[in-house]
């Protein structure tokens, strides 16, 4: 079943014409990866997506919901979980409340509910160690855990994951990975993934990529030839 | 130690004037960052509010309990600045978002209409204007929801609006007729009295403790806390502190941003009307009341830090201390023989205005060393 369906959607910065009719599905309980290289579009298409960029024209439907006209808080609370490009962690307040924050995409907010899952700490133990700590204290690495808990706590349907392993060492990026097979295994969430390592490329079902703000070769990652590869990763 | 303890108190009365003048401000420009110069007319309204709320209380029907006008004042002093504070926020300032300038000149222009509007309009038609306001803003967080997005909700709306106009118009009408002090427009100050149980002061250990100071420290102290509590405990709060660090992200994660904005802007402009109510105590109120704060207000969350509360707590008391040791030339006090060229410059600096001069003048200097003021944000992510 279609999760999000994306549909000839041109996005612009100012007058620069970034996305060009771009179509994109993403099926339910489905790992989807997004490829090309920098300066592309990738970032644009999943800002287009959560809401923070307002596309001139085409469509977005999530869930059988058009989402076009609704701010990026609707949209979370529709079930759309969104892990930035630079983790976006709010700085001055606790690795706590920032979790907490996160169940905002829930029916009735934090209001409502108060208690932080503990699959969280089971997919990155070390949250649970530095709960009082400023969030903004955090290095990089755990910064990204802490953004994808963060999203998680809202129960997404759809993550929308930027880059989670840029700049971070590779055993964290290990974690990381494994992190996001397990929540698609065990909670069934769909992922849109933008993400240069190779390796994590593989772990998807299907991937786009992006030249010049289009869309220009999809498919199976099973069918990712090195052709392929090589022209869009910059490896 | 007579003189200590003296001296003490002054510094923290004064201290808690400028500190529950700035604590609206060090919400609304601390942490929002919105550089508001009509928050000094915020606090006019609400010491007009007081003054309007006096004259009600003296009708025969509530007479008996005159003596609790104050009271009643703070709560809606808060509210009708607050109300205004929202209306200001929905209107001009959340187009402004993110230009600083514009939106100082934009409020500057506000302040001004504001005191305008004291001028030239009657008090009674200015409550009226206020309750007009009130009740049409919360109408629709009253009215069953089926009816508000039903299909005929612009109806609904309109309706709600216009039902809370002729409420205004009402109210407004009934008291130009009861109470003929706010039937006409004036320019001048009025003086709110203080009810009997505020005048006089109390005697503790020879010394003597004027009742209104004393009332205004408890608002403070209250504000204070009042704020902190909600600031750091309650889900609002919470809201209100990720959003104004991280907008955007905020939203992604489905914080009602709007409502946050609103919501914080009405607290900041409600702590304007209490302390609205403590300048009324003080003296004379007129159009011009907010003008001689604003200036004092900005420099007490500065120096205390932008977006920090306890650095604006601290700011304001040191303020306060200092006006009054140069202010009340304690300096001779202290130090009799001081030489003759030091005393005629402390002497010279012994007055209200000189003072605050003076103070100001340190600060300034103080600001060159320390630009991020006593209390600067701290971490890893400051710089980003």
């Amino acid at each position: 079943m279609e999760q999000l369906e994306i549909r000839a959607l041109n996005t612009y910065y100012g007058e620069s014409h970034i996305l060009r009719d771009v179509d994109l599905t993403v099926n339910s309980g489905e790992m989807v990866c997004l490829i090309g290289r920098n300066g592309v579009g990738k970032t644009t298409l999943l800002k287009s997506i959560i809401g923070l960029l307002k596309p001139r024209s085409g469509q977005i439907n999530f869930a059988e919901q058009c989402l076009d006209r609704q701010p990026p808080h609707q949209r979370a609370r529709a079930g759309v979980g969104y892990v930035p490009q630079g983790r976006e962690i709010i700085p001055q307040l606790t690795v706590e409340e920032n979790l907490l924050l996160g169940l905002e995409a829930r029916p009735g907010g934090m209001g409502r509910q108060k208690r932080i899952d503990p699959f969280v700490y089971e997919l990155f133990p070390i949250l649970r160690d530095f709960l009082p700590r400023k969030g903004g204290d955090l290095s990089g690495g755990q910064q990204q855990q802490l953004a994808i808990a963060r999203a998680l706590m809202g129960k997404p349907s759809l993550l929308l994951l930027d880059e989670p392993t840029e700049g971070i060492q590779p055993n964290i990026v290990q974690d990381i990975e494994q992190a996001v097979r397990r929540i698609i295994r065990e909670q069934g969430i769909s992922v849109l993934l933008v993400e240069q390592h190779l390796h994590f490329v593989r772990q998807a079902d299907r991937y786009y990529a992006m030249q010049r703000g289009g869309i220009v070769a999809s498919g199976p990652t099973t069918e990712l030839s090195q052709d392929v590869v090589e022209k869009f990763l910059s490896v | 130690m007579q003189l200590l303890f003296e001296s003490l108190f002054n510094g923290v009365a004064i201290g808690s004037v400028l500190l529950v003048a700035a604590l609206g401000l060090a919400i609304v420009f601390g942490l929002m960052g919105v550089i508001n110069l009509a928050h000094g007319e915020l606090i006019m309204l609400g010491a007009y509010t007081t003054y309007v709320v006096q004259l009600i209380f003296k009708l025969p029907a509530l007479q008996p309990v005159y003596n609790l006008y104050v009271l009643v004042a703070i709560p809606i002093a808060f509210i009708t600045s607050g109300v205004v504070g929202i209306l200001l926020e929905r209107t001009v300032i959340r187009r402004l978002y993110g230009s600083p300038l514009e939106t100082l000149l934009a409020t500057w222009g506000v302040s001004l209409i504001l005191q305008q509007f004291v001028r030239s309009v009657p008090l009674a038609q200015a409550a009226g204007v206020v309750l007009a306001l009130v009740l049409g803003f919360s109408l629709p967080l009253v009215l069953p929801q089926d009816l508000l997005q039903g299909p005929r909700s612009r109806w609904v709306r309109a309706g709600s609006w216009g039902v809370s106009a002729l409420a205004g118009v009402l109210f407004g009408s009934v008291l130009a007729s009861q109470i003929s002090k706010i039937a006409r427009a004036t320019s001048r100050n009025v003086d709110v009295t203080a009810p009997k149980w505020m005048r006089g002061g109390i005697e503790f250990m020879d010394l003597t403790f004027p009742v209104p100071r004393l009332v205004i420290i408890v608002i403070t102290i209250l504000a204070v806390v009042g704020v902190t509590w909600f600031l750091n405990r309650s889900v609002w709060g919470m809201r209100i502190r990720a959003v104004t660090q991280n907008r955007e992200m905020s939203d992604c994660l489905g914080i009602p941003t709007d409502t946050v904005d609103v919501l914080t802007f009405g607290i900041g402009s409600g702590l304007a009307g209490i302390a609205g109510v403590a300048v009324s105590l003080l003296g004379s109120v007129g159009p011009n009341v907010g003008t001689s704060y604003i200036v004092g207000c900005f420099m007490v969350v500065v120096l205390g830090g932008v977006g920090n509360l306890l650095g604006t707590v601290i700011a304001s008391f040191a303020i306060g201390l200092l006006t009054d040791l140069i202010g009340a030339g304690r300096l001779l006090t202290i130090w009799p023989d001081m030489p003759a060229p030091l005393e005629s410059t402390v002497q010279f600096f012994a007055t209200t205005s000189m003072a605050q001069v003076l103070v100001f003048a340190l600060i300034v200097v103080f600001l060159q060393f320390r630009p991020a003021g006593l209390f600067p944000q701290k971490g890893r992510m400051v710089e980003a």
